[in-house]
């Protein structure tokens, strides 16, 4: 178990080294971040001055070691843009790009699997088809089109809900809330149902998909044989087997959630870390541009080898099956 | 209706306790861009230093005239060609209630002159200055220059003691990996106190009771969020979400306009938008340059239907233009400001004997720097293609434009002066026109030279006779014209909107909000 | 050769097709598909205006209203956007350089993911230890991030000549580089378990080259998943195509995809320009829906355990 552990993590650690390779040399790409600090009365050499005491002359490897080195303690250095530590940037985005992810997550549990059971238990039914066909619309809409249409509706011809930010706060230590104010809840539905949309589907999909297959199983037509209910084969024995599969798909999901908030954020305006990380972009913030990468990688290997070591410990034949 | 609001108030006075919410005097502006840093030093970003105008004065500002007046300073005078001596005002305070003396202009001077300060370029005559007591200071400057007011409007005064206090008093240097105390807290003299600030999300301002000057304003509170989307900005003025925008998009002017409860301010910024060329004698790609032909160029501007740009892009809001600078900068010449025909035959046979017909390249142009960029650059490519030419528009984010820019990798560009902070013509002259040497021609990005310009320029420079001088620029100005240095688009148009709540604000050409005179019903 | 029948008759005489014709949305899908495929084609010969002719835009056409509403313009049937340029045509066009680059992206990764997934599992060691930890990387990191970062390095250092006409390519690489990572571990896991049955070790003795054992013995094995896997990619490289061009960082202005189209539209959306934004949307999600609607119920035709 112990070599188990080990060879995973250090297989973690591997991937993040190389994730931070690839943001780091991209970065070294996307711009001049000098010619964006400076106004428009700075001669030339007060520039090329500023690019040499920014370190941007030295040498690739070079540069790269220092940003490995300080990322590893948890510094990425002061933001271009608005000369804010990144990280403590970031920390202040993070409650809010979170709430929008994790209540996104909860509707898509909330929705998809009442969804996916009654399309399994009612497979050929008109409403299921009907129901599997709109959800294939949710795959096939983008999250941009989805938030526009939102505003559209809710926001601007209805005028029910606000169209952009996160309403008033409530500092909680150092996680800053929406849920406690009113402003902050009616700001937070528009997004996460933006967001959650292509996960209610996922979630339904793979619900359905796994109560057919346990449906078929022997023990469920043992179940039915001996003349237990149909709502109790459905709901204990059916539905309980195939939630381990959809916990797993749903903390695994959390990370590209929170890649995939990047778009949502930039149109409702919600300031999150993808948010930032747009805003990023568009500066050539490249301190905050790396950090984003990793961290957002970071959350998804770890969610990832969390769920592999779970499933070792609750497993043991998986400890050796993916040498 | 009276007695609901009475019991309303109730309850959004407990609320405002808790969460700060709007009162009766609380404007909520939705800006398009966050500003960068609470640290005016920090950062070339015309808006942040508008936005802490608000909280930082300057020796001298400008009037609602775009006149320069007293502000910290009550008067000065000139002891020689280069040296100038300022009377500081009595009794000022700064936001923690230290008293305002020569000390603390001494100390911001020093720090905005700092080696590392990235606006020292904001005050490029400045050489010396020596405190002759508590509130006279002289200061002294590389030699004798007409414009060292202009340039103060815009150089803040700190308070030296919390500098000092804070070890703030050299700028901020990002390169070093340590955040500076300036660009979370602020201390100045101005209307306003910074109340609270979240970078990207929020800056509450509120009224700085203790200020030197009678206010015209009846402002308490100013909550500013940064909105970058204008779709989105817009739908928050409609709904009621804020108070003030100042940059509504000119394609929903209508629609606002047509709103009950929100007002349209519209006015003709400081800001000319132009092409220029490239004028080395190769291109980038190593092709002889046919921009070099005076006729190329004018076939360029006859091409360009400027009064469609004006009517369909701009829907009517901006300026056509016809020389560098707007009607307000100061060595403005109306005889130059006739707009350049559209006659796209005379366009096709200029291009005919400039022997350049079909002649391939790249229009520069950024998504998001001036005022519908897109659609202008995207209009002016359709224009020159249907005149024979074959241009193609190279389009992406300011961060990747700037270098190429700078490297004088772009054929033709299209670029926005405003002549800020200066208000006066000298600013694009020596910036732009000006050969590129020493400190002069930053932004003369096709490396053009003119020598008889430069002369001129220079003789400008050091002229303290204003007649004389501006009549070195308007000659300049009338060259630029002859030769086509610039082909002149229009001046940009400012469109500000207000909800009903707001009584008064004043819009001024350089599209600088300044609610110290703003009034709220 | 000539005495197997042919591909059209073996396809009328299989499973496959039998559960087609008795699959009504999936023949309405490909009807749909079929559709927006051949006007997608015949673009350039159908709509009154090539959109990506600078010459062909007149400002003077500007923001006119679909045909059928007041102030239309034949022949502009669905309007016009801020720059004149035909909605309808625009559409088209637009959609064509959806279907492309989802080939594209498709089609490359299919080719990367298979071969190195191939070598992976049949030649196992190293070059499986190398290539499934590259893969390793590519999935810890979200495939829009990938997307995006690629896409907006390559604008920062491609020569702006190339910079228009290599968009598409630099979609088509930036969609496929996570992309392929999927078919790669599909196939590596069958490679490498039919590499130890007795037919290839037979085979190797008999020093047949490896290529030809991997592409004639083992691939067709791992045809099914990868082909349902194939058609889901597609929706979805459309997709990301048109998030990454919607970002501003897609296709450029002067070769407007339905992504562009939209981020332009989005511009005017509370200014009564509908037009501008709906129907690029519309045809959007029709494309990818008949795109998903057939993956779909070919992932349902192909899995035994689901007849």
């Amino acid at each position: 178990m112990l070599a188990f552990l080990i060879k995973r993590l250090s297989n973690a650690a591997m991937v993040m080294l190389a994730v931070s390779l690839m943001a780091f040399m991209i970065f070294r790409f996307v711009g001049d971040p000098v010619e964006l600090m400076v106004n428009e009365q700075t001669t030339s050499e007060q520039r090329d001055e500023l690019r040499e005491r920014m370190g941007l002359n030295q040498p690739v490897l070079v540069q790269f070691a220092r940003f490995v080195g300080n990322a590893v303690q948890g510094d990425f250095g002061i933001s271009y843009r608005n000369q804010q530590s990144v990280m403590a940037l970031i920390a202040e985005r993070f409650p809010a790009t979170m709430e929008l992810v994790l209540l996104a997550t909860l509707i898509s549990l909330m929705v998809g699997v009442p969804l996916g059971v009654m399309t399994a238990i009612h497979r050929g039914k008109w409403y299921s088809e009907a129901v599997q066909f709109v959800s294939i619309i949710g795959v096939s809409l983008p999250s941009f089109v989805i938030g526009i249409l939102l505003i559209l509706a809710f926001a601007v011809t209805l005028g029910w809900l606000p169209a952009f930010g996160r309403g008033e706060v409530v500092d909680l230590g150092w996680w800053s809330t929406g849920l406690l104010t009113h402003s902050g809840r009616v700001a937070l539905i528009l997004p996460a149902i933006a967001l959650s949309f292509y996960q209610i589907t996922l979630v339904m999909r793979l619900v359905r998909a796994e109560m057919l297959e346990t449906l078929r199983s022997d023990f469920v037509k043992f179940a039915r044989a001996r003349g237990v209910p149909a709502w109790r084969v459905h709901f204990r024995h059916a539905l309980r087997n195939c939630l381990m599969p959809v916990v797993t798909m749903t903390a695994m999901n959390i990370g590209s959630l929170i890649a995939f908030a990047l778009v949502t954020e930039t149109v409702f305006q919600w300031p999150g870390m993808g948010l930032l990380f747009i805003q990023a972009v568009t500066f050539v913030d490249i301190p905050v541009m790396a950090a984003y990468l990793v961290i957002v990688s970071f959350i998804f290997v770890a969610l990832n080898t969390i769920v592999d070591i779970t499933y070792a410990v609750i497993d043991p034949r998986l400890r050796d099956a993916n040498r | 209706m009276k007695a609901q609001s009475s019991s309303l108030m109730i309850s959004a006075a407990a609320l405002c306790l808790s969460a700060g919410l709007s009162s009766a005097e609380t404007i909520r502006w939705g800006g398009s861009t966050d500003l960068n840093s609470l640290d005016p030093y920090s950062y070339g970003s015309t808006f942040t230093l508008s936005f802490l105008n608000h909280v930082y004065e300057g020796l001298v500002r400008y009037d609602a005239d775009l006149q320069i007046q007293p502000a910290l300073a009550e008067r000065w005078e000139m002891m020689s060609d280069s040296v100038w001596r300022f009377h500081l005002r009595k009794g000022v305070t700064f936001h923690d209630g230290a008293e305002f003396t020569a000390e603390d202009v001494m100390a911001s001077l020093a720090r905005v002159s700092h080696e590392k300060s990235p606006l020292r370029g904001n005050l490029p005559a400045y050489k010396s200055a020596k405190v002759i007591d508590d509130h006279t200071i002289d200061i002294e400057l590389t030699g004798a220059y007409p414009l060292l007011l202009n340039d103060l409007t815009n150089i803040f005064i700190f308070d030296a003691g919390w500098l000092k206090a804070n070890n703030s008093e050299e700028p901020t240097d990002v390169t070093a990996g340590v955040e500076g105390y300036a660009t979370f807290n602020a201390n100045g003299t101005g209307p306003f106190k910074i109340a609270e600030r979240v970078p990207d999300t929020r800056t509450s301002m509120v009224v700085n009771e203790a200020w030197w000057d009678t206010p015209a304003h009846n402002v308490t509170r100013i909550e500013f969020t940064p909105i970058a989307s204008a779709a989105t900005r817009v739908a928050a003025l409609l709904s009621g979400e804020i108070d003030f925008v100042e940059g509504a998009p000119v394609q929903d002017l209508p629609r606002l306009k047509a709103a009950d409860n929100v007002t349209v301010i519209e006015g003709n910024a400081l800001r000319t938008i132009m092409f220029g060329f490239n004028r080395r004698p190769e291109l980038a790609d190593g092709r002889t340059n046919p921009f070099n032909e005076l006729k190329l160029r004018q076939a360029v501007a006859h091409a360009i239907d400027a009064e469609l740009i004006h009517k369909r892009v701009m829907r009517g809001a901006s300026r056509v233009a016809g020389t560098l600078v707007a009607p307000q900068i100061p060595g403005y010449d109306a005889a130059l400001d006739a707009p350049i025909d559209y006659d796209a035959d005379l366009a096709r046979s200029l291009i005919k004997e400039a022997g350049a017909e079909g002649f391939a390249f790249q229009l520069t142009c950024s998504y998001d720097l001036w005022v519908n960029e897109e659609e202008i650059c995207s209009a002016v490519v359709s224009m020159l293609t249907r005149v024979g030419l074959q241009p193609t528009l190279d389009i992406g984010p300011r961060a990747n434009q700037m270098p190429k820019l700078t490297k004088g990798d772009a054929d033709m560009f299209i670029f926005g002066w405003a002549n800020e902070p200066m208000l006066d013509s000298y600013s694009i002259l020596v910036q732009t026109v000006h050969s590129k040497s020493g400190t002069a021609g930053v932004f003369n990005w096709g490396n053009w030279s003119y020598p008889e310009w430069d002369t001129l320029i220079d003789k400008a420079a050091v002229e303290l006779d204003r007649d004389t001088r501006l009549g070195y620029q308007t000659e300049v100005l009338k060259g630029a014209r002859d030769e086509m240095l610039f082909v002149p688009l229009h001046q940009q148009p400012m469109a500000w909107a207000v909800s009903s709540k707001v009584e008064y604000v004043l819009q001024q050409a350089d599209n600088k909000p300044r609610h110290w005179l703003t009034r709220i019903k | 050769m000539a005495a197997e029948p042919g591909l059209f008759l073996r396809l009328r005489r299989s499973d496959l097709w039998w559960s087609f014709t008795r699959h009504k949305a999936a023949m309405g899908a490909a009807i749909l598909l079929g559709v927006l495929v051949l006007t997608a084609i015949l673009a350039p010969w159908i709509t009154p205006q090539n959109p990506y002719d600078p010459a062909a835009l007149d400002l003077w056409n500007a923001e006119l209203p679909p045909i059928w509403m007041e102030g239309g313009q034949w022949p502009f049937l669905l309007g016009t956007d801020n720059q004149g340029r035909d909605i309808l045509s625009a559409v088209l066009y637009g959609s064509r350089i959806s279907i492309v680059i989802g080939i594209g992206s498709v089609a490359l990764s299919l080719v990367v993911g298979i071969g190195l997934g191939l070598a992976a599992g049949y030649f196992g060691g190293i070059t499986d230890n190398v290539l499934m930890r590259v893969g390793d990387v590519l999935l810890s990191v979200p495939t829009i991030l990938i997307a995006m970062l690629v896409s907006a390095m390559a604008r920062a250092s491609l020569p702006p000549e190339l910079r228009d006409i290599g968009a598409g390519a630099v979609l088509v690489v930036a969609i496929s580089l996570s992309a392929w990572v999927q078919y790669a571990r599909t196939v590596r896991a069958q490679a490498s378990v039919e590499r130890r049955k007795e037919y290839v070790q037979a085979a190797q003795l008999l020093k047949v080259p490896a290529r030809r054992i991997m592409f004639k013995h083992i691939l067709p094995n791992t045809m099914t998943p990868i082909l349902v896997a194939a058609t889901l990619n597609f929706g979805m490289a459309i997709l990301t195509e048109a998030t990454l061009s919607f970002l501003g960082i897609g296709m450029p202005p002067s070769q407007p995809s339905l992504g562009t189209l939209i981020r332009f539209g989005n511009q005017y959306l509370f200014s009564g320009m509908w037009w501008m934004v709906i129907f690029p949307v519309l045809q959007l999600c029709l494309l990818v829906v008949s795109v998903n609607l057939l993956g779909d119920w070919l992932r349902d035709a192909l899995n035994p355990r689901l007849r």
